[in-house]
């Protein structure tokens, strides 16, 4: 800030309304006009860097200051602080600077001290994970008991509600799930199509792709294409619900939201993802055959290889998968969503760990059903 | 607070030099801040009101009344310029609220301030940075000064020691206030509140009446109230206006002490004696 040498000795800042006088070895810094925001604003440094200069205190002369509003009268009693004298101010001024000042003494939160203590951090990790986990097998078991429950009167299940998922999980999905599929057929007959031309072996390529869609890719990708788009809406609209307190209203109206709102989305995906797995295996089926198509070989030949390598075994391991895909994926997605905790944010966290979740739990899961099925020699 | 004990005389308190206090009580010759012209608000074919007039002057509390359903948070609407008028225009300080743009609009917004009837704070911020956002966007304060206003608007309503909270963690009354503090950042002349004291209990809305007296007559603040907690209306208002679901429009308007004592209209009556209609 610039600072001008006036005729009369005094020195006046590049601000609105401010001289600054020696007065009898005193330092008098005198405001005129309104010290409003914006002036506060400008003001800032200088006035602190006045009041804090060593030697007699500065003196603040507000006489011909008409009005303050509550940033100007914080950057007065800042100052004050700071061991700046305020005189002559006029009663309306006065009466704001006593409102701040009031304002500004009131107690401040404590500070909680931050201490770095890596030990304390991997404990409490592990104590939640296992808290979380131990919560995660309740949530199973009252869902586990619900559905009992339904088994045993099956009126009490939700058509609707049933229907409705089924439709916005399913067959809303189906147009994803056959361009993924036959992109995927595409991309894998032709990558897998250059190392086997090497040693003449093309002719594999049907039974190569078709093992690998049934057993593996169909199940996983239909279950990213789920977690994706059907998890992450659980968890949004449940945490939603649990955000505004409509869970809570409905378990005080005595009707239970296991029933009502996780038991009809678990089901839904877990029917759902068998027929979404199939649907993007057989568009990566037509895919594949349409490379094998374009490296010269025939449909039959391509049919033909399918029958002679690929078991219904396949299929039906791939299939119960993708059921079991399903309801993992549902159920995180939900539990996400109820476990929710306060304020917009905890909805997003609840998508993500939908998201995030339920993609990590169907690749554990297929590691697990490995390892089963080789056991099981099937 | 000095205000027990220092009472604001009412009228013209000039300053030692001659020149008006902006703390003075208004009176009927106060020039008008807002003003309000023919308005009409509609949703879709729905009418909520229509040919609605009034001015709001300089440094009064200016409470909108009636009952539920009646159109007052859409007026308030209309008065800031969220959602035009399906007829009539808005003036404030001067300046017609929809036919303003760019720097002469954000120029305008910084000199309103508005407290939500839900708060509207940002949820992933802390009360103390709810406050700043304005200070930050709009002010060249530095940082830290900027916190310690934040802090002193905080401490104004009561808030102080709930600065670091978010506001998911604090209770609804302390969301009001909070929504107030943020809206008192660029201490702007207009303060628009949407139900300040509706869910409140008694104690606290009686603090929060207290609040927009001190700020209405320390600071010249103009506010527009919008409520119908009658208690509130009788401490606070100057001056009234009050809508009505039936007649569509404005039924009442002066100080609602007199509207209360001497109206004669129907509805007017059994609102003020809280009768069934």
């Amino acid at each position: 800030m610039g600072v001008t040498a006036l005729a009369d000795g005094s020195v006046a800042l590049a601000a609105p309304g401010v001289t600054v006088r020696e007065e009898a070895g005193a330092r008098i810094l005198a405001l005129s006009g309104r010290v409003d925001t914006p002036a506060a604003a400008a003001l800032w440094p200088r006035l602190m860097e006045e009041a804090r200069r060593p030697g007699p205190p500065l003196r603040l002369d507000l006489a011909s200051v008409e009005a303050v509003d509550t940033t100007g009268a914080t950057l007065l009693l800042t100052a004050a602080a700071a061991g700046a004298r305020i005189e002559g101010a006029s009663p309306g001024v006065t009466a704001v600077l006593d409102r701040v000042r009031d304002a500004l003494a009131a107690p401040r939160p404590k500070l909680v001290p931050y201490r770095f203590s890596p030990l304390h951090g991997v404990g409490r990790r592990v104590v939640n994970g296992l808290a979380a986990g131990v919560e995660a097998l309740a949530f199973l078991g009252e869902l586990l008991f619900v559905a009992l429950a339904t088994l045993v009167r099956p009126g009490r299940l939700r058509g609707r509600e049933l229907l409705r998922h089924l439709d916005e999980a399913g067959t809303r999905a189906f147009g994803l799930a056959t361009l993924l599929g036959a992109l995927l057929g595409v991309i894998l007959a032709f990558q897998s199509a250059i190392p086997l031309r090497q040693f003449g072996a093309e002719i594999f390529v049907p039974s190569l792709v078709g093992i690998s869609l049934l057993r593996e890719l169909g199940p996983l990708m239909a279950g990213v294409v789920l977690a994706g788009r059907t998890g992450s809406a659980y968890a949004a609209e449940l945490g939603t619900m649990t955000v505004n307190e409509e869970v809570a209203a409905l378990r005080i109206m005595g009707i239970d939201p296991m029933a009502l709102l996780v038991l009809p989305r678990v089901l839904a995906g877990m029917l759902v993802m068998p027929v979404l797995s199939l649907v993007l295996t057989l568009a990566g089926l037509v895919g594949m055959a349409l490379i094998m198509r374009l490296l010269g070989f025939q449909m039959t030949t391509v049919a033909q290889q399918l029958v002679n390598f690929v078991s219904l075994k396949d299929l039906l391991g791939g299939l119960f998968k993708a059921a079991v895909f399903g309801l993992a994926i549902a159920f995180i997605g939900c539990r996400a969503g109820l476990g929710a905790g306060r304020g917009p944010r905890a909805v997003g966290d609840a998508a993500t760990a939908a998201v995030v979740g339920g993609i990590v739990a169907i690749v554990l899961l297929d590691g697990a059903f490995a390892v089963l099925f080789e056991r099981l020699g099937l | 607070m000095n205000e027990g004990t220092q009472p604001v005389p009412q009228g013209t308190r000039p300053l030692p030099d001659g020149r008006p206090a902006i703390s003075d009580a208004p009176g009927p010759d106060t020039p008008a801040v807002i003003e309000a012209r023919d308005l009409t608000a509609r949703f879709g074919s729905n009418t909520l009101f229509r040919h609605v007039s009034f001015d709001v002057r300089r440094g009064e509390v200016f409470v909108i009344l009636g009952g539920s359903g009646c159109g007052k948070s859409s007026l308030l609407k209309l008065m800031i310029g969220l959602v035009p008028p399906a007829e009539g225009r808005v003036g404030i300080l001067g300046t017609d609220v929809w036919s303003t743009e760019g720097a002469a609009r954000l120029a305008l917004l910084k000199r309103l301030g508005v407290m939500w009837q839900q708060g509207a704070l940002f949820g992933s911020q802390t009360l103390l940075e709810n406050v700043e956002m304005p200070l930050a966007e709009h002010t060249r304060l530095p940082a830290a000064a900027r916190a310690e206003v934040a802090r002193a608007k905080l401490g104004l309503v009561g808030l102080s020691e709930a600065a670091d909270r978010l506001p998911s963690e604090i209770s609804g009354g302390m969301l009001k206030r909070a929504g107030i503090a943020r809206a008192l950042a660029l201490d702007p002349p207009i303060l628009f509140l949407d139900e300040p004291s509706a869910g409140l209990d008694p104690i606290t809305s009686a603090g929060l009446d207290a609040l927009i007296r001190d700020l209405s007559r320390s600071l010249g603040t103009t506010f527009v109230v919008v409520t119908h907690e009658l208690a509130s209306i009788l401490a606070i208002g100057d001056r009234c206006i009050m809508l009505d679901k039936e007649a569509k429009g404005m039924i009442a308007e002066g100080d609602p002490r007199e509207l209360r004592d001497h109206s004669t209209h129907p509805t007017v009556r059994s609102f003020f004696r809280r009768e069934a209609a």
